[in-house]
């Protein structure tokens, strides 16, 4: 029995599952660089390198490489060339952010859901979403904070748009342009790293930012604990999608400088949340009356 | 050929007839005909179309004449009232006031276009300057939502006031987005209509929030 199996192609639960069976069996197994087979994974049962690059398709993502100049082959002053950005459909991008938010342990994410495919509608409709929903959420927050109180004049506070905007669109175009930058000049020194190409890691980065969006919603509520417990959630989430994403780009490298990598990422991630939570909610206060000098913005204190 | 003989013109009769062929009186290029009208009739046409672009968004059927004669002088004049009508806000020394009107101006158009382009690279197959018609055009409930909210600011600014501006303007932010996805999503391929649809969407949103957050000073 063992023999006539052995000459047919293999999956890993297949081999597993014979070796669990028959360990003193010879088992040849063949790797085979085409789709993942999505549900019978998982990271925790084989810590191997092939597992991995099967998972993440290193002989697709060498392809996808040479095939990302060919695919998009009109010169980049025609409107075609831009047009191939933004080739998605609506159920595409709903199974984007669906794979943003619900990041499942072993799927990763550019891989299983971007496959080459990478659009910019996502990233730049996601962070136009998302500096709206910050602004006029903390304007509506403070407008609760501070109602009541005699010496508060509601103002709608447009300048923070722009602030907003100037921030989230250099945070989604300018970290992915630096990490894209690191990862370059790493695999130029360490090979056989899965490296993703620049739109890939913008794209990474934009639907991350979903996760934001709900949660500058619920910043409304003016309890410091809700706030926080927020905060975490939401990073714990997004961050695990980039992390799960980069990971296996940095992992074959020096073992230090693949930690920080990831911890850099992560912390930018929470430095960008925990930024807009400190600039454009005010501090929900306690029930001290007003004093005497009108209240400037008070954001010192989260 | 034997009977082609019989096919030759003979050289003595005269050929004749008109070498330019007859304008009829509704010719497209009324260029040099429009000069000599008197000026009034110039703006009175011009106006007329602006009118019935009007009346088409204030019942928007899906007729193709607002998207076939494009012109920007609807939206021109809807934004620089919006714009003119949004000042006087809060203008204090601190700068934490409303939009300034080169904000609102920036906002209308800049959006405009952004849609327009991404509803293009979507694949969507109207022009670009009639899809900035439509969406300038659309502008014009929110432009009566924004005289209604001064209107009642200047009974009063209290809850009751609110209530109503809410209501205003949450009715005719739906009327514009209605109305706009009406006359553009029929251009879009149908499988990415919602993608073209919720940018036209967020714009009203942003514009209908500037309203409503007007507050005088």
């Amino acid at each position: 029995m063992a023999t006539a199996d052995d000459l047919k192609f293999q999956e890993f639960d297949d081999a597993a599952n014979l070796l669990a069976a028959n360990p003193d069996a010879t088992t040849i197994s063949i790797d085979e660089p085409v789709e993942i087979p999505k549900n019978q994974h998982s990271r925790l049962q084989e810590p191997g390198r092939e597992e991995d690059d099967e998972l993440l398709g290193t002989d697709d993502s060498d392809k996808t490489e040479l095939l990302a100049g060919q695919k998009k082959s009109a010169p980049f002053w025609t409107f075609e060339y831009y047009q191939t950005f933004f080739d998605v459909d609506t159920y595409q991008v709903l199974d984007r952010i669906k794979g943003s938010v619900f990041p499942v342990p072993g799927k990763n994410f550019v891989r299983l859901y971007i496959r080459s495919n990478p659009d910019l509608y996502g990233p730049f409709w996601i962070c136009a979403t998302l500096v709206f929903t910050i602004a006029v959420s903390g304007n509506l927050s403070n407008f609760f904070i501070h109602l009541g109180k005699p010496t508060y004049h509601y103002v709608p506070e447009f300048r923070k748009v722009s602030i907003a905007a100037t921030t989230i669109y250099a945070y989604a175009w300018l970290v992915p342009l630096a990490l894209w930058g690191f990862l370059m000049w790493r695999n130029s020194k360490v090979m056989n790293i899965v490296s993703y190409s620049f739109l890939e890691i913008v794209c990474v980065y934009g639907y991350s930012l979903f996760i934001y969006i709900p949660t500058a919603v619920l910043w409304i509520i003016p309890q410091k604990v809700v706030r926080w417990v927020l905060v975490v959630f939401s990073l714990c989430l997004s961050g695990s999608v980039l992390v799960m994403t980069f990971w296996p780009a940095v992992r074959d490298d020096n073992r230090r400088i693949a930690v920080a990598t990831v911890a850099t990422i992560l912390l930018l991630h929470a430095l960008l949340a925990v930024g807009c939570l400190a600039y454009f909610f005010d501090a929900p206060e306690l029930d001290i009356p007003a004093p005497i000098i009108p209240v400037h913005n008070s954001t010192n204190k989260v | 050929f034997p009977g082609l003989a019989d096919v030759s013109i003979p050289q003595d009769i005269p050929v004749e007839g008109e070498i330019t062929v007859p304008v009829g009186s509704h010719s497209p290029d009324e260029d040099y005909s429009t000069l000599d009208e008197p000026v009034k009739d110039t703006i009175m046409r011009d106006l007329k179309a602006v009118g019935k672009k009007f009346v088409h968004v204030m019942y928007p059927r899906k007729s193709s004449a607002l998207l076939r004669d494009w012109d920007l002088w609807g939206p021109l004049v809807l934004c620089v009232s919006l714009a003119l009508m949004l000042q006087g806000g809060s203008a204090d020394s601190k700068d934490d006031g409303g939009p300034q009107f080169a904000e609102v101006f920036v906002i209308i158009w800049f959006g405009a276009v952004v849609i327009t382009l991404n509803s293009k690279l979507l694949g969507g197959t109207i022009s670009f300057f009639q899809s900035l018609c439509v969406l300038g055009y659309c502008v014009m409930p929110l432009t009566v939502a924004m005289l209604v909210c001064r209107l009642v600011l200047l009974a009063g600014a209290g809850t009751v006031s609110f209530i109503i501006r809410l209501i205003v303007v949450g009715a005719m932010f739906g009327w514009s987005t209605l109305a706009s996805t009406a006359f553009l999503a029929d251009s879009q391929p149908p499988n990415r209509k919602a993608l073209v649809v919720y940018p036209i969407f967020l714009f009203y949103f942003v514009i209908s929030w500037m309203i409503l957050t007007f507050t005088p000073q």
